[in-house]
């Protein structure tokens, strides 16, 4: 098949955002932004189609010339990447969607900010070429500043450059590491990076923890997580869901693309701090999260919580650990995009997200109570649901590295059920009392729509999660295997240093 | 066709769940009960296929998680204990879905409450099905929602709220032990599937590995560990606070769920497991040293009660710790029988109690009954037939008996024949505690269905401390809390006996209550036990010899006497507990509040979760991080802030010209220093 579907689904986007510059009237930008969307979706679904399961390495590339000098417009989906670009065509209909009515301000600009951030998500996951990688995951940056900035909250100036602030000087670092790769390697191709080139000890050490300043702080892995927090809060019910679904997990991606397989000692190195730094998330985050009054904030502390898990699995580089990582990201995608969109449909009605504000919901909205309860359950790791294929192998990964991850991370466990139940008690159960929502009306049409596909997603790959493991299984294992082969490396140019100084 | 068991229920519950409000109510019950009778009469096949004539099968049905060398798929597993725990569950669970159709008979919500029931049904049977730990552990977390949802049912009462929460988080902590025991189990065995790592268990006897820093004994650890998941869901001391709490849920509930199946999960866990626990001794002690305690913790909180339905849930918790130490002295096919013959007369003690309620017009506190034998006779005896199968009332030698006789004797017996410390710790505790049973299910009885009757005497009705609230009138419960306390109790001429639909469950439960005991214990604990079980469960040789006859006759004279004492205080001098009472001594207030385990935990574990997470967020994220951090540069971003207000005040065109002149510049660079960077 010669057809370039990722171009296709990467590029797709921008003529829709071309479109609405066009004819920048709300409806049609509305419009033709789903119409959008929806196209790039079955577009992804072609190329999931397109993909072998069977091939460990990378497929459907495209490569062509760009900068010159060993740079170029390089692209390619392989087990790990491929899920990714799904999730992201997959939620961006949804986006759209749940701003049907509650944007009212600036349609035209709205639709086009997501129609490019659209692209420079997607164009993330399919690079493979570091500067092509590095330009695409920082410009991808610009469109969500502007959406928080501009269609947020009362305090979204502070959010946004809190949000800017951190990713920036992460990006910093980041950059430094590509070039200094470049020098050293004499190309930026990251197929070929990962297969031919081998980096000294020393110099992968300051290479990882420049990429993990930048990973990092995306994730977010405590401490730099409290951008993450006030960023949900301002932002629009879109916005978070991109935030929480797709954005979050270009870290997670990052250390699997890079970290792990070019770093391989340095990972060695760092990752009992991974670690502390993950069960610290883990079972920080849930107490701060039983803590909040904010419905969004308390999603969001739980965000930084299920992203311990994913940093955690990742890092002890077992196969159930890493697959569950990637299972983790794809599940708290759905999940957490839908718990923002849960939040949205009340928030629509109300307008706070204050959680004194509610109570007694199920009452009036049995529907909305029902949806809410999946996604809740999901969100605790209820086994029939999505969220507990990835924590169970997260965490039977850090069983088999080291039970004291396993047991600290099941204390989150626990909390997570505190939380999030709190959470539901508080907004669906209990006597509808308050005057101001005796009159809130059940989920509409377009509510349904929106949130019973999600449904279906999540308990259908909580029974049946095999589509998602045929994917990511070779890959995988393909990881692991080039971790241990550099690591292996690294330990026998150790022992043939250490002869020749015994020799002298 | 045995998989049509499981899934009959789920077929019935995502009917009701999703087109009750298009079928309506009748038909919604219509359909759960009768998909709960199918598979009943299926299991009841099943248990004569397979117990009797000793086939079994694994249907695969689906593959479910499967990473590198990890796999597990979705299995329908049945053999002896599987066939055995197929007819309890199916059997209770048809009969309290027919019972519901009366009791619930004005609740509105009736699609939603059928479908939960049928849900608890599904994953209790994906439970004892299971053919590897997941699979259980699926329907372990499954039954535990359904728990939840049940308990919650009411959801306009905060209590039934906090408790379905403490119900749902304190089995989570159980479940900690047991996912963490279903790692190491895959660690070490490489698989999750019985009959593999049943096999294999042996080849690890006295081997240790490394656990949270110790070196320590594989088996005696994973077991351990399972059994801290068996305390949670089958409420031993400890993890015991949810269960009377979880009594806020509708009655059937109670009977069906926390008395007659889920909270025998541990015990059915614990059995299942019965070829790695016997290689563990040190883990059975520990199982018969928690058993026997949980037994004589809940008889003696179960002494001073007094909400009818709260004394029969410290029962539950007290015949479980029971079924513990018959597992823990290797006497598996003992837990089991007293398993099976305790979900006959619990849940017919349950469901009378909650015809009583049913027929006071919702009152639960016995202080308000007494003297409805008159009023309600058919209700009395089947109450009576409970009581006399839970106390296990029967002639040792002749063994003629009640199911409760077979199944409890068969337990102390066992203990005595150990012959060891924890067995003579063991033995001397559920001596106690069956007297304390005596007692209390005598007064139960004799409080609600003897005496003068008293519910005139409070209206109206007056909360009491520490109490449960009653459940509220049905089709009244949207209306808000403060009416629910409201009612009127009916006058003794206005209290009448339940419908059919009600009664007729009770009467079948009866009948199991009455003869399960002698008819099955040839097959259970019999001479027919190693034929029936087969490898199902451990079933040791159990030649014990010749009992003392004292050791026989212990269990009823204890019974009698907790009985006479019952008589003395609530019959011949009815006003001396209440003088007791209001004397608050130190024993009486002790017990009354549960030794104060929930006073314990709320200042343990709860508060200070609570003010920990307010600490961390306003101190750690907001002070130390962002003050530090963010903040700490903020005054210099304040100006670029104010820029960017101004900005915004501008059109879209303008960040557009931004981001394309950004590229541009980035594009142009990169091209003159041609790619060097």
């Amino acid at each position: 098949m010669n057809l370039p579907i990722l171009s296709l689904v990467t590029f797709v986007p921008l003529f829709g955002a071309l479109a609405i510059l066009a004819m920048p009237k709300a409806q049609s930008a509305r419009w033709i932004a789903l119409g959008t969307t929806i196209v790039v979706f079955a577009l992804s679904l072609v190329m999931w189609a397109g993909f072998d399961n069977a091939n460990p390495g990378f497929q459907m590339v495209e490569k062509a010339n760009w900068l010159g000098g060993g740079i170029s417009y390089h692209m390619g989906v392989d087990g790990i990447s491929m899920l990714f670009v799904v999730l992201t065509a997959g939620l961006m209909p949804f986006c759209i969607a749940a701003s049907w009515e509650s944007v009212e301000t600036r349609v035209a600009e709205y639709m086009i900010s997501f129609l490019v951030l659209e692209t420079m998500m997607i164009g993330v996951f399919c690079a493979l070429d570091l500067v092509l990688f590095y330009v695409l995951f920082e410009a991808g940056l610009i469109p969500m500043f502007l959406i928080i900035g501009i269609w947020g909250g009362k305090r979204r100036v502070y959010a946004s450059f809190k949000f800017f602030l951190y990713t920036f000087i992460g990006s910093v670092l980041m950059l430094l590491a590509i070039m200094s790769m470049y020098w050293y390697a004499g190309t930026t191709d990251i197929a070929v990076l990962l297969n031919g080139v081998h980096f000294p000890r020393a110099m992968q050490t300051w290479l990882w923890l420049a990429f993990f300043a930048s990973f990092a702080v995306k994730m977010p892995m405590w401490p730099v997580h409290t951008w993450l927090p006030d960023a949900h809060v301002e932002a629009p019910t879109a916005g978070s869901v991109i935030l929480a679904g797709i954005l979050l997990k270009m870290g997670g991606y990052g250390f699997l693309r890079f970290s792990l397989p070019m770093f391989p000692s340095a990972t060695e190195m760092f990752a009992p701090l991974v670690f502390t730094m993950s069960i610290v998330a883990i079972i920080y985050t849930s107490l701060v999260a039983l803590a909040q009054e904010d419905m969004k904030k308390l999603i969001a502390y739980s965000s930084v919580a299920h992203m311990g898990f994913v940093t955690l699995g990742i890092f002890t580089l077992t196969h159930q650990g890493v697959e569950g990582g990637i299972f983790q990201m794809l599940s708290h995608g759905v999940v957490s995009g839908a718990l923002f969109l849960c939040v949205g449909v009340v928030y629509d009605r109300m307008h706070t997200r204050e959680i004194a504000a509610y109570g007694g919901l199920v009452s009036r909205m049995p529907l909305y109570g029902a949806c809410f309860m999946v996604f809740t359950l999901a969100n605790v790791g209820m086994p029939g649901t999505s969220g507990f294929i990835g924590e169970f192998l997260t965490m039977l990964g850090a069983y088999l590295h080291n039970t004291w991850l396993a047991i600290f991370s099941a204390t989150g466990v626990i909390l997570s059920a505190a939380y999030a139940l709190f959470l539901y008690r508080r907004i669906i159960f209990g006597s509808l009392v308050k005057p101001s929502l005796q009159t809130i009306q059940d989920l509409n049409a377009r509510e349904i729509a929106l949130l019973a596909p999600l449904v279906v997603i999540t308990i259908a790959l909580g029974f049946y999660p095999k589509p998602v493991t045929d994917v990511t299984t070779p890959a995988v294992a393909k990881l692991i295997a080039d971790n241990k082969t550099g690591l292996a490396m690294d330990h026998a140019k150790v022992v043939a240093e250490l002869h020749k100084g015994a020799g002298r | 066709m045995y998989s049509l068991i499981v899934f009959l229920p789920v077929l019935g519950s995502v009917i009701a769940g999703l087109f009750g409000r298009i079928i309506g109510n009748r038909v919604c019950e219509l359909v759960t009960t009768g998909c709960l009778f199918a598979a009943a009469a299926l299991s009841g096949v099943a248990f004569y296929d397979v117990a009797i004539q000793g086939h079994s099968y694994i249907i695969s049905v689906l593959p479910w998680i499967h990473s590198g060398a990890f796999a597990v798929d979705w299995t329908v597993r049945i053999d002896t204990i599987t066939a055995v725990m197929l007819v309890v569950v199916t059997g209770v669970s048809s009969l309290v879905h027919l019972y519901s159709i009366g009791y619930m008979n004005e609740d509105p919500h009736r699609p939603r409450f059928f479908s939960y029931l049928s849900l608890f049904t599904f994953a209790m049977l994906m439970l004892v099905t299971a053919n590897n730990f997941l699979q259980l552990f699926f329907g372990w977390e499954g039954v535990g929602l359904a728990s939840y949802l049940l308990i919650g049912f009411w959801y306009t009462r905060s209590s039934a709220n906090a408790a379905a929460m403490k119900a749902f988080i304190v089995n989570r902590v159980g479940d900690f032990g047991f996912a963490l025991g279903i790692f190491g189990i895959w660690a070490v065995f490489g698989t999750l599937d019985f009959d593999a790592v049943f096999a294999a268990a042996p080849h690890f006897v006295g081997n240790s590995f490394e656990f949270a820093g110790h070196h320590v004994d594989i088996l005696t650890t994973l077991c351990l560990l399972l059994f801290v998941g068996a305390m949670g869901k089958s409420a031993q001391l400890g993890l015991h606070t949810w269960l009377p709490d979880a009594m806020e849920g509708p009655t059937p509930v109670s009977a069906l769920i926390h008395a007659a199946t889920m909270v025998t999960a541990g015990v059915f866990l614990v059995c299942r497991c019965s070829p790695i626990f016997q290689l563990s001794p040190v883990a059975l002690e520990f199982v018969t040293f928690i058993g026997a305690t949980t037994a004589f913790f809940a008889a003696s909180v179960g002494l001073f009660q007094n909400d009818i339905k709260r004394v029969i849930a410290y029962s539950t918790c007290s015949q479980l710790g029971y079924m513990f130490v018959a597992a823990g002295v290797s006497a598996y096919n003992a837990a089991m029988f007293h398993l099976f013959t305790h979900a006959f007369f619990k849940a017919l003690l349950f469901l009378s109690a909650g015809a009583v309620i049913h027929s006071m017009h919702h009152e639960q506190d016995m202080r308000k009954m007494g003297g409805l034998a008159s009023a309600i006779p058919f209700t009395w005896a089947m109450m009576l037939i409970g009581n006399l199968a839970l106390t296990g009332v029967g002639i040792p030698y002749l063994g003629v008996g009640l199911a409760g006789f077979y199944s409890k004797d068969a337990i102390i017996n066992s203990t005595f024949a150990a012959h060891s410390g924890i067995g003579s710790y063991a033995f001397a505790l559920l001596i106690v505690s069956a007297g304390m049973t005596s007692f209390y299910s005598w007064r139960q009885f004799l409080m609600t269905f003897h005496g003068r009757y008293r519910g005139a005497d409070m209206v109206p009705h007056e909360v009491h401390h520490g109490e449960l609230h009653d459940e509220p009138l049905r089709g009244e419960e949207d209306t808000g809390h403060s009416q629910v306390h409201q009612h009127h109790l009916p006058k003794l001429e206005e209290v009448h006996e339940s419908p059919l639909v009600m009664l007729v469950p009770l009467g079948l439960l009866a009948l199991g209550a009455l003869f399960a005991g002698a008819a099955f214990f040839h097959f259970f604990v019999g001479e027919g036990a190693h034929e029936f079980w087969r490898a199902s469960v451990f079933v040791g040789h159990g030649e014990e010899g010749e009992l003392p006859v004292w050791v026989e006759l212990a269990p009823l004279t204890v019974t009698i006497i907790g009985f006479l004492i019952a008589c003395y205080y609530y019959i011949l001098h009815p006003s001396l507990p209440k003088k007791l009472a209001d004397r608050q001594g130190m024993l009486y207030l002790f017990l009354f509040n549960k030794w104060y385990f929930d006073e314990l935990y709320d200042f343990l574990f709860v508060r200070p979760a609570l003010k920990l997470g307010r600490f961390l967020w306003k101190r750690g994220d907001g002070t130390v991080i962002d003050g530090l951090g963010p903040d700490g540069i903020a005054s210099r971003v304040l100006d670029t802030a104010r820029g960017a207000v101004r900005l915004q005040t501008g059109y879209i065109y303008h960040y557009a010209l931004a981001m394309l002149l950004g590229v541009v510049a980035l594009v142009t660079w990169f091209k003159i220093s041609g790619g060097a960077l």
